[in-house]
């Protein structure tokens, strides 16, 4: 990385590399052999970087998918937690590969800010004296004007200044003048910059890392939301920064609908959603839905996912109603057949618990109940009812989406649809009293990102100038001609030299030559 | 299905095979012409009929290319949306790319040698799309309901296009330093004919590698950029910047491989055929990130359409 990214014809003696002047030999060799060898060790990085990225892509890793990393463990119990100690899983967070990027990061920093320093020496640096045989560098030109050589060479100048070159004029004595122009600084302006926007990208990276948070949280219709970490039902809290720093938002989820593909794909999601963005401030609408997140306060709220919440009424003997709420039952494929439990744990002589499954368009098949399609076109519930102790008084933290029916006893199941009542044994009633839909959101807030959206621009930015600008430098020198009828007369000789990529320049040098000699 | 025009989508499905057929002969004619000028050139005759042919087929490469876009245009009308929703319409874009960036360099640079090397993937990978990768005409998934589908896919599908036009060309610059590494072992050993056969018809190995490196300085910065598009849309989509997806995490290692060959091609000692061989390999990681992240890896980007 202590070179230009591209570096074609690079002739040590014409080089318009920014090198300490002067340029002592032993110098010379010491500065190659070091951004030898870091280019070299960024070179190493950079492959041992693409190559331990890829066994992330080929096991499972926690950050994204925890459950296929259970499954690789029962399915290989000894391979397992041998490549777990390996960090194998977790990639992406593993020691070893953060070891490989900060190694780089090092070796960049390490490389950069010599380079600044020199490219901000080059800036100021006046573009160099004519070599004195200009005939002599790859494209050349010879011509002769009548005029004196002071004149031509400052209209050759102008010329140049016009085509925004930096150039330098000189006295070369005995009525001679030559002009040195470069152009083409941009390149290494454009590579320092793109190098400089990846360190601070990580930057931006870590800040969303260390003061960032997000969580989920599931809403069924007509419920609502605060933004407390009490509220989330998974909640990753920022590694530094405190928890009451979260914005005191709150939403309503009024109604969420989705629409179907008559295969079963999904066609839309909509949650739409009335919010606040402080507690005495006046609800607003929003529509939450794939591709268009609700912005509050710098946290982001997004759909995540959906599924049904069934609504079960409980009324003992007598007829009084002693349960009515929404359940969500989650769903198990994408045609939405869920599973959930219902636990009823007051109100009756003895506590009441039911497991459910439910299709929203029910299909029977020799091979058991399904659905044959996402949206609530037949909807069915069939239940199976728990007598005896749920275990919510244990003390012990249990899953409101499991029942420990060793411990229950079986009282009946029954296939209900919406409206349809069912009355156990000792005379409780069950209704399906209808239908509902929850939507689950994942509230995410990223200080870094803008940081990481800058840095991503300046890297295209500047890669485009280091790719595409081209360095160049050239020379014109006026020298006096004999002149035999009076008339003031002068040769001048350019000649031009591209450093990078020499394709084009004879025909922009060519243009040049023809503004001068107009 | 519900939102698919017919007509418009059969009318596509027909252009797509006639534009397989004219690339596919086109490729045959860059072939013979190529066969043809290696004869004639030893021969020293008959170099103009070679260069007909060669013309020829360049002719055909641009009404393929037309009936290309058409093909492109009607699918999208069909659906009533961009037509890159799918592996197959991804695939077929990327051909177009490719083929449009041989047909620009043409405009700018005596370049008909790649024909028949450029045209032969295109040729493959269109048939691949239109067997195994093909997908009717379908409306959209909602996740991907998004104007950044446009600005994301289209610079992902620039940059493949261009990376495969550079694949080709160091493909034939590594052959090419092949045969001048043989040649240089001196006259007389068996490889000379085959060198004055073939290395007498290709550039020379400096202004392949040169052309090469035009193309992917070209292709690098507009893959950053989808890159980076990306990022912002799965901000917006799945409420993250970057999760190390599969199919993130190969489109890093592809621009890794590359940053490394653009380093490469600065260093003394790595210029050249390792240089070379580093974008190659940046090309198949390219490639593992469309079709094996795709069809084999499961993970968001699950569009395929591949049933």
């Amino acid at each position: 990385m202590t070179e230009t990214l591209v570096d074609d014809t690079a002739t040590a003696a014409l080089s318009t590399a920014p090198a300490p002047a002067p340029p002592s030999s032993r110098h010379r060799l010491r500065g190659l052999w070091r951004s030898l060898t870091s280019m070299r060790t960024a070179l190493l990085l950079l492959s041992l970087l693409a190559l331990a990225a890829v066994p992330g892509t080929l096991l499972p890793q926690r950050g994204l998918n925890p459950v296929k990393v259970d499954d690789f463990f029962t399915a290989h119990p000894k391979l397992g937690p041998f490549l777990d100690r390996l960090s194998l899983f977790d990639v992406f967070a593993a020691p070893w590969f953060a070891a490989i990027y900060l190694l780089l990061f090092a070796s960049l920093v390490g490389c950069l800010v010599p380079r600044i320093r020199l490219h901000a020496r080059a800036l100021r640096r006046k573009p160099p004296a004519a070599p004195k045989r200009l005939e002599r560098l790859a494209v050349n030109g010879t011509w002769e004007v009548a005029g004196d050589a002071e004149a031509t060479i400052v209209r050759a100048r102008d010329v140049l200044r016009q085509q925004r070159w930096r150039t330098e004029l000189r006295d070369e004595g005995d009525g001679a003048w030559s002009v040195g122009a470069e152009k083409g600084y941009l390149r290494e302006t454009g590579n320092l910059v793109f190098h400089v926007s990846l360190v601070v990208l990580l930057a931006g990276i870590a800040l969303g890392g260390l003061f960032g948070y997000k969580g989920t949280v599931l809403v069924t219709d007509g419920g609502s939301f605060s933004d407390v970490p009490s509220s989330y039902d998974v909640f990753t809290p920022a590694r530094l920064g405190s928890e009451s720093a979260l914005p005191p938002f709150t939403f309503t989820l009024r109604k969420f609908t989705a629409s179907y593909q008559p295969s079963g794909e999904p066609k839309s999601f909509h949650a739409y959603v009335d919010y606040r963005s402080t507690p005495d401030a006046a609800p607003r609408p929003y529509d939450v839905t794939t591709n268009h997140p609700l912005s509050i306060a710098g946290t982001d709220v997004f759909l995540v996912g959906h599924g049904y919440a069934v609504r079960i009424q409980v009324r003992d003997k007598q007829g009084k109603l002693v349960y009515d709420k929404d359940t969500p039952f989650l769903p198990d494929d994408a045609m939405f057949a869920s599973h959930g439990v219902v636990k009823v744990p007051a109100g009756l002589p003895h506590q009441l618990g039911f497991t459910g499954f439910f299709f929203p368009t029910y299909e029977p098949t020799p091979f058991g109940a399904r659905s044959s399609y996402p949206g609530p076109d037949a909807p069915v519930l069939t239940l199976a009812a728990w007598q005896g102790d749920l275990g919510l008084t244990s003390g012990r933290p249990q899953s409101v989406y499991s029942l420990p029916v060793a411990s229950l006893k079986n009282v009946g199941t029954k296939t209900l649809s919406p409206g349809q009542k069912w009355t156990l044994a000792d005379g409780t009633t069950v209704t399906f009293a209808g239908l509902d839909q929850w939507a689950t959101f994942q509230i995410a807030h990223d200080p870094g990102s803008t940081v990481v959206l800058v840095a991503a621009a300046c890297i295209v930015g500047g890669l485009l100038s280091s790719l595409w600008v081209r360095r160049r430098r050239m020379w014109v020198r006026a020298v006096p001609s004999g002149d035999a009828t009076g008339v003031r007369r002068t040769v001048v000789m350019a000649g031009g030299l591209a450093r990078t990529d020499a394709d084009g320049f004879a025909t922009e040098f060519d243009s040049l030559l023809r503004r001068m000699k107009d | 299905m519900a939102g698919v025009n017919v007509s418009l989508a059969h009318a596509s499905d027909v252009l797509f095979t006639w534009t397989v057929l004219c690339y596919a002969v086109a490729m045959f004619g860059y072939s013979v012409e190529f066969a043809f000028a290696r004869i004639a050139r030893s021969r020293g005759d008959q170099v103009a009929k070679a260069e007909r042919i060669g013309r020829f087929a360049v002719g055909l490469t641009v009404a393929g290319w037309l009936l290309h876009i058409g093909s492109v245009a009607t699918r999208g009308a069909a659906v009533d949306r961009v037509p890159w929703g799918n592996m197959y319409e991804f695939s077929t874009m990327v051909a177009l790319v490719a083929v449009t960036v041989f047909l620009a360099l043409l405009t700018r640079q005596p370049v008909r040698f790649l024909g028949a090397f450029v045209m032969t993937p295109v040729v493959l990978y269109l048939g691949l799309a239109g067997t195994v990768l093909y997908a009717p005409a379908a409306p959209l998934q909602p996740i991907l309901n998004s104007y950044w589908i446009k600005i994301h896919v289209v610079a992902a599908i620039t940059a493949s296009g261009a990376f495969m036009v550079s694949g080709v060309i160091t493909l034939l610059y590594l052959t090419r330093t092949w045969l001048d590494r043989r040649a240089s072992l001196g006259p007389g050993t068996a490889s000379v004919a085959e060198y004055n056969g073939l290395a007498r018809w290709l550039p020379s190995a400096d202004r392949l590698d040169r052309l090469a490196y035009k193309v992917i300085g070209f292709a690098f910065p507009v893959w950053t950029f989808a890159i980076i598009a990306g990022a912002i849309w799965a901000k917006y989509a799945w409420s993250r910047y970057w999760g190390w997806d599969p199919k993130e995490t190969w489109s890093f290692i592809t621009w890794v491989a590359y940053a490394a060959y653009l380093h490469a091609r600065a260093t003394a000692g790595w210029r050249g055929r390792r240089a070379a061989v580093l974008s190659l390999i940046g090309f198949g990681c390219l490639m593992v990130d469309y079709y094996v992240v795709n069809t084999v890896i499961s993970g968001l980007h699950s569009y395929a359409g591949v049933s």
